[in-house]
């Protein structure tokens, strides 16, 4: 840390969020500053001389040339401890309950100062280590249970190492002294509540590849376009497309031990509805509610643009905080365009060179160092422990049109694209995920990870779906030209197959509480199921037997209805094989011979 | 502190002057300026340095001369006095009476633009809001605290449409204290009277507030009005505790003064030449609808577009969608049928209509027929698409059932009179009476029980009469 050097200069120009100050000398560029009579937050993005520009996390109406500018000397940081899990902050990390109470209003007012973390509240420290043990950065001296499912791991800061000569242990407030380090003869008092800048990457031991999946649950994902932990993700829509139904899906259903989700400059009404659902709703694996894994960051579109920047990045270094702990983290940006947007408004308050559709130059290096801060790595410590950030992030490109700039930036440094499609959206059919444009770059890897789970059955099954798929599109082009009739039986049935890979298996219904997820177990039975009516069915179409008697069998009905069955039921999907073959015998003629149409 | 004159005014510039040696002045205060002739305009402060401001006059900088003309800051913010009784009164689109009654005698005095909503103090809009229209009710329900705009184009009957939601618009639960906002930003004297002569016919004059800025008033003026409006609807909604609709028509012309004075601030244009901040922009009005925790009133916004060349992806619509939560899309060809009103049903969405459906809301098959009622609407629409291109006998027996079945969509479901206001019951009942055009098995997106229990005896009764 920078040592702490205090610079007062005064308001000379005023524009939007954007105070220019004079009286400067001293100040660095990121140093949080007060601005004014009320001590508003803002950041400084330029200094040229005696001269600081600044962006200012709060509405500047009413501010007056003249007024005082006070650095902190300090960058934009993070109060890190426990706390955190089941918190809704806003973009600086102000708790937005606390907010309330402070503003005693519905409505946000200015200048409020409140502490990130309660500073009186007891934990149960349980510690770790010994005295005379000695420690490095990263290792952790200590664990306190932050909610029912997430034990907090109090870690020695970065920085720091030696031997442990006292370690406390039960209840302390975070800025209680728990232990204290002397690394030759230089001694260190530790705290539960820790600080980080958040635009300074936290530093890891060695990054893994990124072969172990994240299952969401949602079926198109998982087996079409799957993410793996540590990997990054895009979902770009026009509005309307399913943007932010998917994200929430992620929230609820992915497999991770930690969710961060940020609503950054979209709708106030979408973060209050995670904040009065996640409470209620059980996550699969612990059986606890959503919320005890789960922090939220809300700055909403008509909260103050220039926090929108800061929102993502307190995000991303709070998940960096726990993937230090070694748990695997999902980040869930909604939007990242909301965000591009306020950089390109201060880079045009700034007068900078503007870039492609007034972005500044810089938007593409910005996209991507936010994406390298996900990833699967060894963290800091000597138990090597394995932690992850999965990060996805939303797009919403104006008039959906994917060629502008901060899709394109994005699509450049994320592995995953999810693009949706506004007429399968109009179509109902949700997840709106266009089957055939979206790709995973992770496919291929995880592929290895689900064969070994599912008798080497689960690559073959996945790509002869998605060429069914590809084939239907094709087919579908003669059919507008000529008519179903041109099609021969073979065709008719790839036909049917696909059609009911897109009803019965790709649509989901994020609203229906079964449909809503899908465990891996189920996905691939269902998947399977549905392949094999396509074979036993050619098969059977060979040997002459009716077409409309096949496409019309009791099975179909069942097929279609595999999605509702439980968890606890998926076992009936098995038996579905024998019903098939049941089936198609009794509609096959007797002695039936090839006779194609 | 006294308010400073100064006659120090060194450019102008379409809307925007430029005062020196100007001190103490805020940023966003209000500037109150005479002309020689004795003419008093308002305007507000947009950027500031040590020694001179920037002011966007709110009626326009014609006629305002370097020397003559005194400008005055006010040592606040642009504020509204608002009382109870601004119900029955008209505006203008600053706020001041023209109704020719008494000045308003102000409870208090309300910065326009308001304080973003904290999302922690949110309420959750959940409670059903029937319209009578079924397009909105059966397929895009709406919920009280919702923004929910319509998508119009020129010449397509979104005013009559807007007047009979306003007009039919209760909750199941029964009468509770309302109130309409309206805002006009630049439409005709015609159209504004329409609105004021059905408000007056069916009496709900008395329990509404109007802000009236014309296609002739200045364009300026327009960046205040529905400020203005949803200062009040605030104002009712959440210290008189009253369940208000807040209607913002058009919100084209609002984007057109927008984008003029960001043209004369010689700032970098975005699509079209509409500014950047285009979307926060929006985004701090759309978003001052809604409800809080432990307040029984609400605001529920119907902003009103046209979209330039029927474009859903021009900057204004696009950026709107983005915002609000959901769209009613008007489709002229539809209208060209003949058919009112004439909502594009497809693209058309309500994205809080899952809280405030089902069970003891509305009925519990609500959510499966209308996923239904959409799929195969999708899939008739198509076919008969089809059929354009190879003739009805191309398609087969079920695509004929669904191609079928889409016309008497249209015609049954979404034609309805203007005055005709369906209960959601009859809406659902319509619903089910055209889904007995397809065959069973083609109702995936509906639960069995709900099939047997509601389609099951209307199919019973039709092959009886078969
Ligand atoms: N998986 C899904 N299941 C059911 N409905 C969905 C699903 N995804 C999206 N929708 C519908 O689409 C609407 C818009 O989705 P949303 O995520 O808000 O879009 P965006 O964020 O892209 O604007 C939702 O309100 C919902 O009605
Ligand atoms: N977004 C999309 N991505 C890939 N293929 C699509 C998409 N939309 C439509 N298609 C293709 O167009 C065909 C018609 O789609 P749809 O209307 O859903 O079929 P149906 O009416 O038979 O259920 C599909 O079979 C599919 O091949
Ligand atoms: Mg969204
Ligand atoms: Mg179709």
């Amino acid at each position: 840390m920078p040592d702490k050097k205090e610079v007062k200069g005064v308001i000379e120009r005023i524009s939007g969020s954007l105070v220019v100050a004079g009286g400067m000398e001293g100040a660095s560029m990121q140093d949080v500053v007060h601005i004014g009579e009320l001590g508003l937050v803002g950041e400084i993005l330029e200094v040229k001389g005696d001269k600081a520009s600044i962006q200012v996390y709060e509405e500047t109406s009413g501010l007056m040339p003249g007024e005082p500018v006070v650095s902190t000397g300090e960058p934009l940081s993070v109060e890190l401890g426990p706390g955190i899990i089941e918190q809704f902050y806003d973009g600086i990390q102000r708790p937005l309950e606390l907010i309330e109470k402070a503003a005693n209003s519905h409505f946000i007012s200015r200048g409020i100062s409140v502490p990130a973390l309660d500073r009186n509240k007891k934990w149960a420290f349980n510690p770790k280590v010994k005295v005379g043990d000695e420690v490095i950065a990263g290792d952790i001296l200590g664990t306190v249970q932050e909610t029912v499912v997430v034990e907090h791991r109090i870690m020695v800061p970065f920085g720091l190492k030696g031997k442990v000569t006292k370690i406390e242990s039960g209840e302390h407030t975070i800025e209680d002294v728990i232990a204290v380090l002397d690394d030759n003869g230089k001694k260190y008092e530790i705290k539960m509540l820790q600080r980080w800048p958040v635009r300074k990457p936290r530093p890891v031991a060695q990054r893994l590849a990124p072969n172990v999946p994240m299952t969401t649950g949602q079926r198109v994902v998982d087996a079409f376009f799957p993410v793996a932990l540590g990997g990054t993700a895009c979902v770009p829509g026009p509005f309307g497309s399913g943007k932010t139904v998917i994200q929430h899906q992620f929230a609820k259903w992915a497999q991770a031990q930690i969710v961060v989700y940020v609503g950054c400059g979209e709708r106030g009404n979408e973060m209050t509805d995670v904040l009065l659902e996640f409470p209620e709703l059980d996550d699969p694996q612990s059986g606890q509610p959503l919320m005890k894994r789960t922090t939220l960051i809300a700055n909403t579109s008509n909260m103050p643009v220039a926090a929108r920047e800061a929102s993502v990045y307190t995000a991303i270094t709070l998940a960096e905080y726990y993937r230090d702990m070694g748990y695997s983290v999902a980040l869930m940006a909604d939007s990242t365009s909301r965000w591009a947007e306020a950089l390109r408004e201060m880079s045009g308050r700034l007068e900078e060179m503007p870039g492609e559709e007034g972005y500044p130059a810089y938007l593409g290096t910005r996209l991507a160092s936010f994406y390298e801060r996900a990833g699967r790595c060894i963290v800091n410590g000597k138990d090597q422990r394995e932690g992850s950030i999965t990060v996805i992030g939303a797009v919403s490109p104006p008039g959906g049109d994917l060629s502008e700039p901060v899709t394109q930036n994005t699509l450049r440094v994320t592995k995953v694209f999810w693009g949706l499609d506004a007429n399968l959206a109009y179509q109902r059919h949700f997840p709106a995920i266009n089957w055939l444009s979206s790709y995973s770059l992770y496919t291929e890897r995880l592929d290895a990870y689900w064969n070994e789970k599912f008798d080497d059955q689960w690559s073959g099954l996945r790509i002869e779906a998605m060429s069914l798929l590809e084939q239907e599109s094709q087919l579908n082009e003669i059919v507008r030209l000529v008519g179903i009739d041109a099609l021969s039986r073979d065709e008719r049935m790839v036909m049917e197959t696909a059609k009911s890979l897109r009803e019965d298996f790709l649509h989901q219904n994020a609203f229906h509480e079964i449909d809503t997820y899908a465990s891996m177990e189920k996905q691939f039975k269902m998947l399977r199921t549905i392949v094999d009516f396509h074979h036993q069915g050619l098969e059977a179409l060979r040997k002459g037997a009716p077409m409309n008697k096949l496409f019309n069998l009791p099975v179909r009905e069942q097929i279609a209805r595999m999605r509702y069955l439980e968890e606890k039921d998926i076992n009936q999907i098995d038996a579905l094989d024998e019903v098939i073959k049941e089936q198609i015998n009794g509609i096959v003629p007797v002695g039936g011979e090839t006779n194609a149409a | 502190m006294l308010p400073r004159e100064y006659r120090t005014i060194s450019s102008l510039s379409g809307p925007l002057m430029m005062v020196e040696k100007t001190q103490d002045v805020r940023y966003d205060e209000l500037v109150e300026i005479s002309l020689a002739n004795g003419e008093k305009r308002r305007g507000r402060v947009l950027e500031i340095e040590t020694d001179r401001a920037l002011v966007q006059v709110f009626e326009g900088t014609s006629g305002i001369d370097g020397e003559d003309t005194k400008v005055r800051f006010v040592g606040k913010v642009l504020t509204l006095p608002v009382a109870r009784n601004m119900l029955g009164r008209v505006f203008n689109g600053r706020g001041e009476p023209i109704d020719g009654g008494a000045p308003l005698i102000a409870e208090q005095n309300l910065d326009i633009n308001g304080m973003p909503m904290n999302p922690f103090s949110r309420d959750y809009p959940s409670e059903f809001i029937q319209t009578g229209i079924s397009t909105i009710d059966g397929l895009n329900p709406m919920v009280r605290g919702q923004k929910l705009p319509i998508f119009s184009a020129s010449g397509l009957p979104h005013n009559r449409m807007a007047a009979q939601i306003a007009r039919q618009a209760t909750v199941i639960s029964g009468h509770e204290d309302f109130a309409v906002v309206f805002a006009a930003m630049g439409i005709t004297f015609e159209e504004a009277s329409f609105f004021m002569e059905d408000f007056r016919r069916t009496g709900a004059l008395q329990r509404t507030v109007l802000y009236i800025n014309l296609a002739d008033d200045p364009a300026i003026e327009r960046i205040s009005t529905p400020r203005i409006a949803l200062t009040a609807a605030e104002y009712l909604a959440f210290e008189c505790n009253m369940h208000v609709v807040v209607i913002l028509t058009d919100l084209t012309n609002y984007c057109e003064a927008l984008r003029e004075i960001s043209a004369a601030r010689k700032e970098v244009p975005g699509r079209r030449g509409y500014p950047g901040y285009l979307y926060t922009d929006l985004a701090t009005m759309y978003e001052r609808a809604g409800r809080l925790k432990g307040k029984s009133g609400s605001i529920t916004q119907i902003p009103i577009l046209t979209m330039p060349e029927d474009d859903k992806t021009h900057p204004i619509p696009d950026l709107t969608g983005y915002i609000t939560e959901g769209q009613i899309i008007l489709s002229r060809s539809l209208h060209r049928q003949g058919i009112y009103p004439p909502v594009d049903v497809m693209p058309s969405l309500s994205r809080l209509k899952d809280k405030g459906i089902g069970k003891d809301k509305t009925r519990e098959d609500h959510a499966d027929l209308m996923n239904q009622l959409f799929a195969a609407y999708a899939r008739g629409k198509e076919a008969k698409e089809l059929a354009v291109i190879l003739g009805e006998g191309a398609l087969s027996d079920e695509d004929k059932a669904f191609a079928k079945f889409s016309t008497e969509f249209e015609d049954k479901y979404v034609r309805q009179g203007e005055y005709e206001n369906r209960t959601i019951k009859e809406t659902l009942e319509l619903g089910w009476n055209l889904l007995t055009m397809i065959p069973v098995k083609e109702l995936k997106r509906i639960r069995d029980a709900y099939i047997d229990k509601y389609l099951k005896p209307l199919l019973d009764a039709k092959s009886k009469t078969e």
